[in-house]
């Protein structure tokens, strides 16, 4: 049993936190939310000088050869100071072209870099429903995946997906479209004819997003099986958890350092038990979403028959996690909390736009429940 | 990062599960075809078994040689809870004389009590149960009432009242925390005492729950007389040697949360067994939320684990875990029984029991009150509420606590 950090995942962790702690990160998401989205640093050189585009990609393609429980350490670190950084769409592209022997050519720029690739988000079946979908631009409905059209190893493909994160500024787009019916990989030049990249949703100032148009874009045909397809949605889904449960590690810290300085009634706000008993509540959620952390990163690797629940479960806690604690944050701080001044509103919208992305948080608690019930009907 | 055993937990796996393959057969049936049904004749039955347990070695894994045990750690125990749970025979019948009084007698006992009452408690010779909370100190233990004076030659008189005692019924001895002077502040005037359950003076009555069933039971002591050497880690540290008591109860609770058969996959299966409830937004929805957490329990388990391994003691954060695996529970019985209808509230329901019982679990081992109160002090180094008992004599408390109100 062996279910803790090794000395190099607490190296690589300690290294990550080193890093990002040289920038404003704060400062930088309220001002881009004030409209100078340049105030946000250019996070992407820093990840290259640590090798984390590399992260998922073997040694032989330039990368370090780690695995998906490492890239949630360091997307951990992102999320706990707000850091503006595009791993969370080009982690799962460049897991899927290493699973794909035809994409591995594509795969040395991407490994130190020089070229960022987004992934384009597409949900596999569930126990109710044979379908691929992709997240509409609005409603409730969920959309069909792009199509294909093979000529040999290259294809087109049409189609639309919508708030994909890391979109706007990719070089290239890897993701899952249909062809004949079947679900296929695809990799797509951004720069391409019929690609269109339109930014969207800046609620949340560190995070890039974009709506992707393809209008029978030339692709290069992966040959990933189904389960790598489904995998990397997965993985998305346990990148963005590990993201999340960052920014709740440091939301609770700020609100208990100040429930303990802050006194009303000739006493720190902290030893009242209805301040307490709420702050506890945070360190539960993040606590258990730790544990399916663990869980994830043990099944990725250890059984991958697991990884759909295990991934869907961390996404499920990790985002009520990141939610109770922005808004225990604010209330922990008073009105204080619900200004401009505070870092307070910057979790909150983090946690807001966070829940909604990559098929929402409710759809990973739902497919909980499907991974959960096909198991047991199965056994 | 695995789930696996070391070499050395494989060798010892295969040795408990060798010697279980070999005894099973002598395990007293307690369900289904064959299963004994008259009370006593269970107990009897449980406590034979676990004596040839402990002659196996699989009873007291980690208590020191010196005493019968294996001298073990706590990877050990887990590893022969786990096979004795996968033999399907039952385990200890004295859980918590083995696992919590046991490990204080040891800790603080003298050579006397040790050599006297440490081999019948592994055997199951002599069951134990655990006399500290009262009607009116639960949470606030260190409030307790029971009342014991000495006499002249060293002796001593005990009279009040103790409540949620597992096992009294059939116990011969338990583990007493009593006021032995009120003249100080309230924890430094207690002591803990061995008393015989059958001296003169002492009635056991069942405490029925919700469930109807008496799984409980109220003590009452009426000027019990209590030998001088029956003081377990002297006079007015009895809150010393209680604090060790409810350090093994934490770890107790931190290992064995999955025994308590409150699993996602199990509720998941009385679900899906229902085709429309399995479609159902709002069932799914509530399933996921709560698979979610007792999942996360899971695996805060195997970390535990591992931390255990590399010698860390388990903290007050293990106190989470509880907290998410009974309000996890409560919510499922709540989905079941929504899907499953008034039946499953009926005598022969696999979840009537469950639904019952949940409730007073809330509170049982801590409440998830002064759990609360506990990880926010000692895991998020918030302070204290202020407290009117601090400092103050026992016997002035009730005035002063009526001054505030």
């Amino acid at each position: 049993m062996n279910l803790s950090l090794s000395d190099e995942q607490v190296f690589l962790r300690e290294a990550a936190r080193g890093a990002l702690s040289r920038f404003k990160t704060f400062e930088a998401a309220r001002e881009a939310l004030d409209g100078d989205e340049s105030a946000l640093p250019d996070l992407w050189a820093t990840a290259k000088e640590a090798g984390w585009p590399g992260l998922l990609i073997d040694d032989a393609h330039g990368g370090a050869g780690l695995d998906a429980f490492d890239a949630m350490l360091v997307l951990g670190e992102c999320g706990r100071v707000l850091a503006a950084i595009a791993l969370l769409g080009h982690l799962p592209a460049t897991a899927i072209l290493g699973d794909a022997p035809a994409g591995s050519t594509l795969l040395e720029p991407l490994a130190t870099g020089e070229r960022r690739a987004a992934y384009l988000p597409v949900s596999p079946p569930d126990d109710l429903s044979p379908d691929w979908t992709v997240d509409p631009p609005r409603g409730f409905e969920r959309f069909a995946p792009p199509t294909a059209t093979a000529d040999g190893d290259q294809a087109r493909v049409s189609g639309s997906l919508a708030f994909v994160p890391d979109a706007p500024g990719a070089d290239l787009l890897v993701g899952v479209a249909l062809l004949d019916g079947r679900p296929v990989g695809v990799a797509i030049e951004a720069g391409a004819s019929g690609v269109s990249i339109e930014a969207a949703a800046r609620y949340d100032a560190t995070r890039s997003l974009g709506h992707v148009t393809l209008s029978d874009a030339p692709a290069l045909l992966l040959d990933a099986s189904e389960e790598s397809l489904a995998a990397s949605w997965y993985l998305a889904q346990a990148l963005i958890a590990a993201e999340s449960l960052g920014s709740v590690e440091t939301a609770l810290d700020v609100s208990v350092e100040y429930a303990k300085e802050r006194h009303t009634f000739g006493r720190a706000i902290g030893s009242y038990q209805a301040v307490k008993h709420s702050l506890t509540e945070v360190l539960r959620q993040l606590d258990n979403g730790r544990s399916l952390l663990y869980y994830a990163g043990w099944a990725r690797g250890g059984a991958p028959a697991e990884f759909p629940l295990a991934a869907s479960a961390a996404r499920s806690v990790a985002g009520r996690a990141l939610d109770q604690a922005a808004r225990t944050m604010i209330s922990v701080h008073g009105g204080t909390g619900a200004t401009w001044e505070h870092d307070a509103p910057l979790y909150f919208r983090r946690a807001q736009l966070s829940r909604r992305l990559l098929g929402g948080t409710g759809a990973a608690t739902d497919r909980v429940a499907g991974e959960l019930m096909a198991q047991v009907s199965a056994a | 990062m695995d789930l696996d055993d070391t070499p050395e937990q494989a060798t010892y796996r295969a040795q408990v599960r060798t010697w279980l393959e070999q005894h099973k057969s002598e395990a007293p049936v307690l369900e289904g075809p064959g299963a004994i049904e008259d009370e006593s004749e269970i107990i009897a039955a449980r406590r034979a078994w676990q004596g040839k347990l402990a002659e196996g070695g699989l009873a007291g894994v980690t208590w020191p040689k010196e005493y019968g045990g294996q001298g073990l750690g706590p990877i050990e125990q887990v590893i022969c809870n786990q096979e004795i749970s996968k033999a399907k025979v039952p385990g200890i019948l004295d859980a918590i004389g083995v696992g919590m009084l046991g490990p204080t007698i040891i800790a603080h006992g003298t050579d006397e009590q040790k050599g006297r009452y440490l081999g019948p408690m592994l055997h199951g010779d002599e069951v134990w149960c655990q006399l500290f909370s009262e009607p009116a100190a639960g949470s606030d233990l260190a409030a307790v009432q029971a009342r014991a004076r000495q006499q002249e030659d060293g002796s001593w008189r005990l009279s009040g009242q103790k409540v949620w005692t597992t096992n009294a019924q059939f116990a011969s001895y338990g583990l007493l925390l009593a006021r032995t002077d009120s003249d100080v502040p309230k924890h430094k005037g207690l002591t803990m005492f061995i008393v015989p359950i059958d001296a003169q003076g002492v009635t056991v009555r069942g405490l029925r729950q919700i469930s109807g069933e008496a799984e409980f039971n109220e003590v009452f002591f009426d000027d019990v007389a209590i030998d001088a050497d029956a003081v377990v880690g002297g006079v007015g540290n009895g809150w010393g040697t209680a604090l060790t008591t409810l350090m093994f109860e934490r770890v107790t609770i931190g290992l064995g949360s999955e025994g308590l058969g409150y699993n996602s996959s199990r509720f998941a299966q009385a679900i899906a067994a229902d085709a429309d409830a399995r479609r159902d937004p709002e069932v799914r929805h509530q399933l996921g939320e709560i698979a979610s957490e007792l999942l996360a329990v899971r695996f805060t388990g195997y970390r535990t684990l591992s931390a255990l391994q590399k010698g860390q003691v388990p903290g007050p954060e293990a106190g989470l875990a509880k907290i998410t695996i009974v309000s996890g529970a409560i919510r499922a019985g709540d989905v079941i029984a929504d899907v499953i209808g008034p039946d499953a509230l009926e005598d022969g329901s696999e979840w009537a029991y469950m639904i019952s019982f949940l409730p007073g679990l809330k509170s049982a081992g801590g409440t998830e009150e002064i759990l609360r109160n506990t990880i926010g002090e000692r895991v998020l180094g918030l302070p204290p509420a202020p407290r009117l008992d601090k400092g103050i004599p026992f016997s002035e408390l009730r005035s002063k606590e009526a001054a505030a109100a």
